[in-house]
C-alpha cells in the first residue's frame, strides 16, 4: 500500500485538556504526524486542529476512526486532494553587506517581508504553502540562518464547502 | 432542593439506579462518605480492603449484570490504586463509573498532600474522564458519565471531584436514568452484501466475542448456525454468550483455544465475526490468520474494523440488529463435507486430550478438578478467575449455562482481578459464585478475603496451588530452555491457616475424592471458603498456539 501525505481537519470542543486527549491518542496508537496546528474557528465553542500526516489508506482510516471515538471530537474530515494550505515562518538571517541585495531580491520574489532589521541581521516573515517555505529556507542557508520558527500548516477546502456542510 | 456537592453526588447515583458501590474512604472523600452515611438506606456501600479490590468489584458487578458498576476512592494513592481496575475494565469494554475525590481547586497544581492528576493518569485507560470544577456541573457530569459508560462500545468513565465542590451547595433536581444511546442501524445494502457472502460460503464459522456477551443473542446464533450449517466458535470474552450444549459449538479458539475451534476457523471460507476485536492472543500471526476465509465483521466501534485483521466487509452499528437482519436473508443450506471435517477435528481433539490425560500420573489433574466443578456447581453459577494457567483451563473446561456467568480479565490479563470481581458479582446477583485462582494470582489481592468474610459473601475459592507461576513457567519450559527464572515461588504460605485467620473456612485437597468432598461442603457453607488444591507444577495448558505463530505451529503435546 502506497504512503501518501494527507491533511485532516478536526473540530474539537474548545476546552482545557482537549489537545492532550487528541495528541495522547496519537502517541498511544503509534501514529506519526508531520505537523499539527490548533486555533479558534468561526464557532467560538470549537477549535480546529489541522493535522498533516503520511500513511497508507488503512492508517488513514484507522486515524480517522480513532479520532471519531474521542468524545471531545465533533467532526473529522480528510481534506480534498489539493486544499488551500498556508504556513507562516519567521526566519532570522545574518545581514552581511555582500549578501544583502541577494537576500532582498529573494524577499521580493517570495513576497516575504522584512519585519526587523539591523546591520547584523534581519528577521523575515514568509507565508505560503509548505513547499514555498522549504524553498525559502534553502535559499537562505548560504547566508547564515540564525534562528527560524514555522507554524505548521492551516488548511481549508477550496470552494464554498465547509467541514460542517460535508 | 439545595444540597451539598457530596449529597448531590450520592443523590445522583441513586437517581441513576445505583444500589451498591464499592470503595474506601480518605481525606478528600470524607464529605462523600458523610453523604453515604446519610443515605445508607438507599445505597449500600461495600468497604474493600484496598481500592484495587473496589475497582475489580465494580467491574465484576457490571460483568455479571450489565449494570454500570461504581467505585469510590480518595485522592492521590486512593485514586492511583484504582488504575489497574479501570484499565482492566477498559480493555474488556466494561461499563463502570469511578469517582475520586481531589484536593480543593485552590490547592490543585501545588503538589498538595495526596494530590495527583488522576484525569491525566487515566486518560488512556478510560473511555472518557471529567474533572468537575464547578458544583453547578456536578449532577449533569455524573449523568453524562453513566450515559457514556453504557452507550455504544461500553467502557469506564472517571469523575474527579475536588473537595470544595463536595463542600459547596447548589440546587438539585432529580432526573430520569440516563438512557443508553441507541446504536445506528446498518444500511440495507451492507446487510444484503453480508448475507450474500454468507450464502456463498461452503464452510461458515460464526465467531462470537465479548461484544455479543450481553446481547442475549445465543439462541439466534445457534439458529443461524443450524440454518446455514455453520459451526460456532468464540473468543475468550465471548465464552458465556452462546449456549454451550449445542453440538455446533466448538468453544474458544486462539492461543489456548480448543483444537477443533482454532483449526476450523483456519479452514473456514467465511467468518461471521460478532463483537470480536481480533486480539493477538486470538489470531496468532495476523498475516497467516484465516487466509482462506472472507471475513464479515459486526461491531459497534468503527475503529475495530480493519484494526488488527483486514476484513472483507465491516458493519458498524447495532450488532444484534445487523445479525438478525443478515440471518433473515440467509438461505437454508447444508454442507455435509464441512460438518464431517469438523467432526473429524473434534475427534482429533478428543484423542489429543485423551493422550494428555493418560500420560498424566498426578494424583489430581486440572481436568479432574474442572470435571468435578462442572458436575457439582448449581445452575446459574458465576465463575470468576484470576490470570494464568487456571484461567485458560477454566476457559477450556468449564461449561457455562447462561450469559454473564464467566467473569475474567481478558484484554489486560490482570492477576489479582478475581476475588474483587467475585465479590462484585455476588453482591449484584446473590447467585452462587466461584473464584478459580492460582497461588500466584491469589497472592496479589488475597486481602479481600477480609471483605468477603465481613460482608458474608460466600465465594468458593478454588486455589490451584502448584507452587509456581505456572503460565510463565510453561513458556520457560517450551521457549526458554527450562530456565525457571523467578517462577518457582518456594513460599511457606499455609493457605488453609491463612484463610482461617481471615475468618473463612478452608480445606486442603490432594486427590479427586478430597476435592469433591471439599467442594460440596464449600458450596453449602454460606461463607467464604478456600480450597487449597494441590496440582503438579509441570501441568501445561494445551493446545498452545505459540505467540505470533500460525495454525500449523499449534502444540498439542509435549
Amino acid at each position: 500500500m502506497e504512503n501518501n501525505k494527507f491533511v485532516i481537519a478536526v473540530y474539537v470542543e474548545n476546552k482545557a485538556g482537549v489537545l492532550t486527549r487528541v495528541t495522547g491518542m496519537f502517541t498511544r496508537r503509534g501514529f506519526n504526524i508531520d505537523a499539527l496546528t490548533v486555533g479558534e474557528t468561526e464557532r467560538p465553542e470549537y477549535s480546529r486542529i489541522t493535522i498533516c500526516m503520511s500513511g497508507d489508506d488503512y492508517a488513514k482510516a484507522q486515524m480517522i476512526n480513532q479520532l471519531k471515538k474521542l468524545l471531545v471530537v465533533k467532526k473529522v474530515e480528510v481534506l480534498d486532494d489539493e486544499p488551500i494550505k498556508r504556513e507562516l515562518m519567521l526566519i532570522k538571517v545574518k545581514n552581511e553587506s555582500e549578501n544583502r541585495s541577494e537576500i532582498m531580491t529573494a524577499v521580493d520574489v517570495f513576497r516575504a517581508s522584512v519585519i526587523d532589521y539591523s546591520t547584523e541581521g534581519m528577521c523575515i516573515e514568509v507565508t505560503g504553502n509548505p513547499s514555498k517555505i522549504d524553498a525559502f529556507v534553502k535559499l537562505m542557508q548560504p547566508f547564515g540562518i540564525l534562528e527560524m520558527c514555522r507554524t505548521g500548516i492551516v488548511a481549508l477546502d477550496r470552494g464554498t464547502s465547509t467541514l460542517f456542510s460535508k | 432542593m439545595k444540597l451539598t456537592g457530596a449529597q448531590i453526588l450520592i443523590k445522583t447515583l441513586i437517581e441513576q439506579g445505583v444500589t451498591d458501590v464499592f470503595g474506601y474512604p480518605g481525606g478528600q472523600v470524607i464529605n462523600i462518605y458523610d453523604a453515604l452515611y446519610q443515605y445508607k438506606d438507599e445505597i449500600n456501600h461495600v468497604l474493600t480492603a484496598h481500592e484495587q479490590g473496589a475497582a475489580h468489584a465494580a467491574d465484576g458487578y457490571s460483568r455479571a449484570t450489565g449494570k454500570v458498576g461504581v467505585c469510590i476512592a480518595t485522592s492521590g494513592p486512593g485514586a492511583t490504586n484504582l488504575v489497574t481496575g479501570i484499565a482492566t475494565a477498559m480493555l474488556d469494554s466494561i461499563p463502570m463509573v469511578a469517582i475520586t475525590g481531589n484536593v480543593p481547586c485552590s490547592l490543585i497544581g501545588k503538589d498538595s498532600f495526596q494530590e495527583i492528576d488522576i484525569t491525566g493518569i487515566t486518560l488512556p485507560i478510560t473511555k472518557h474522564n471529567f474533572f468537575v470544577n464547578k458544583i453547578e456541573d456536578l449532577a449533569d457530569t455524573i449523568r453524562e458519565a453513566f450515559s457514556i459508560a453504557k452507550s455504544g462500545r461500553p467502557g469506564p468513565v472517571l469523575v474527579d471531584i475536588p473537595k470544595d465542590v463536595q463542600v459547596g451547595s447548589f440546587e438539585y433536581e432529580p432526573q430520569p436514568i440516563a438512557e443508553k444511546l441507541p446504536l445506528p442501524k446498518v444500511g440495507e445494502s451492507l446487510i444484503e452484501q453480508a448475507a450474500k457472502l454468507v450464502n456463498e460460503a461452503e464452510r461458515p464459522y460464526i465467531y462470537i466475542g465479548g461484544g455479543a456477551a450481553g446481547l442475549g443473542m445465543g439462541n439466534d446464533v445457534v439458529a443461524l448456525a443450524e440454518k446455514i450449517d455453520a459451526v460456532i466458535g468464540c473468543s475468550f470474552m465471548g465464552l458465556s454468550a452462546v449456549p454451550q450444549e449445542s453440538e455446533r459449538f466448538l468453544g474458544m479458539q486462539g492461543m489456548h483455544g480448543h483444537y477443533a475451534s482454532s483449526v476450523a476457523q483456519d479452514e473456514a471460507d467465511l467468518i461471521l465475526a460478532v463483537g470480536v476485536r481480533f486480539s493477538d492472543r486470538a489470531t496468532g500471526n495476523v498475516a497467516k490468520f484465516a487466509k482462506r476465509s472472507k471475513i464479515v465483521q459486526l461491531d459497534p466501534d468503527c475503529a475495530e474494523i480493519n484494526k488488527n485483521v483486514r476484513v472483507d466487509l465491516g458493519l458498524v452499528g447495532d450488532v444484534y440488529d445487523s445479525f438478525t437482519r443478515i440471518a433473515a436473508k440467509c438461505k437454508k443450506k447444508s454442507s455435509p463435507e464441512w460438518i464431517s471435517r469438523v467432526r473429524q477435528l473434534k475427534a482429533d481433539e478428543l484423542a489429543f486430550e485423551e493422550e494428555i490425560a493418560q500420560a498424566d500420573k498426578s494424583p489430581l489433574t486440572p481436568k479432574q478438578v474442572f470435571e468435578i466443578i462442572n458436575a457439582e456447581k448449581p445452575a446459574g453459577t458465576i465463575i470468576t478467575t484470576d490470570v494464568g494457567q487456571h484461567q485458560m483451563w477454566t476457559a477450556q473446561y468449564v461449561t457455562f449455562d447462561r450469559p454473564r456467568r464467566f467473569v475474567s480479565s481478558g484484554g489486560l490479563g490482570t492477576m489479582g482481578f478475581g476475588l474483587g470481581a467475585a465479590m462484585g458479582a455476588y453482591v449484584a446477583t446473590k447467585d452462587p459464585t466461584i473464584l478459580i485462582t492460582g497461588d500466584g494470582s491469589f497472592g496479589m489481592n488475597l486481602n479481600e478475603l477480609a471483605t468477603a468474610v465481613t460482608y458474608k459473601i460466600p465465594v468458593v475459592i478454588v486455589l490451584m496451588n502448584n507452587g509456581v507461576l505456572g503460565m510463565v513457567r510453561q513458556w520457560q519450559t517450551l521457549f526458554f530452555g527450562k530456565r525457571y527464572s523467578n517462577t518457582v515461588l518456594e513460599r511457606k504460605t499455609d493457605f488453609v491457616a491463612l484463610a482461617k485467620a481471615f475468618g473463612a473456612d478452608a480445606y486442603l485437597a490432594e486427590t479427586p475424592v478430597d476435592f469433591r468432598k471439599a467442594f460440596k461442603a464449600a458450596m453449602g457453607a454460606g461463607k467464604p471458603v478456600v480450597i487449597d488444591v494441590r496440582i503438579d507444577k509441570d501441568e501445561m495448558v494445551l493446545p498452545m498456539l505459540p505467540p505470533g505463530g500460525a495454525i500449523s505451529d499449534i502444540i498439542t503435546k509435549v
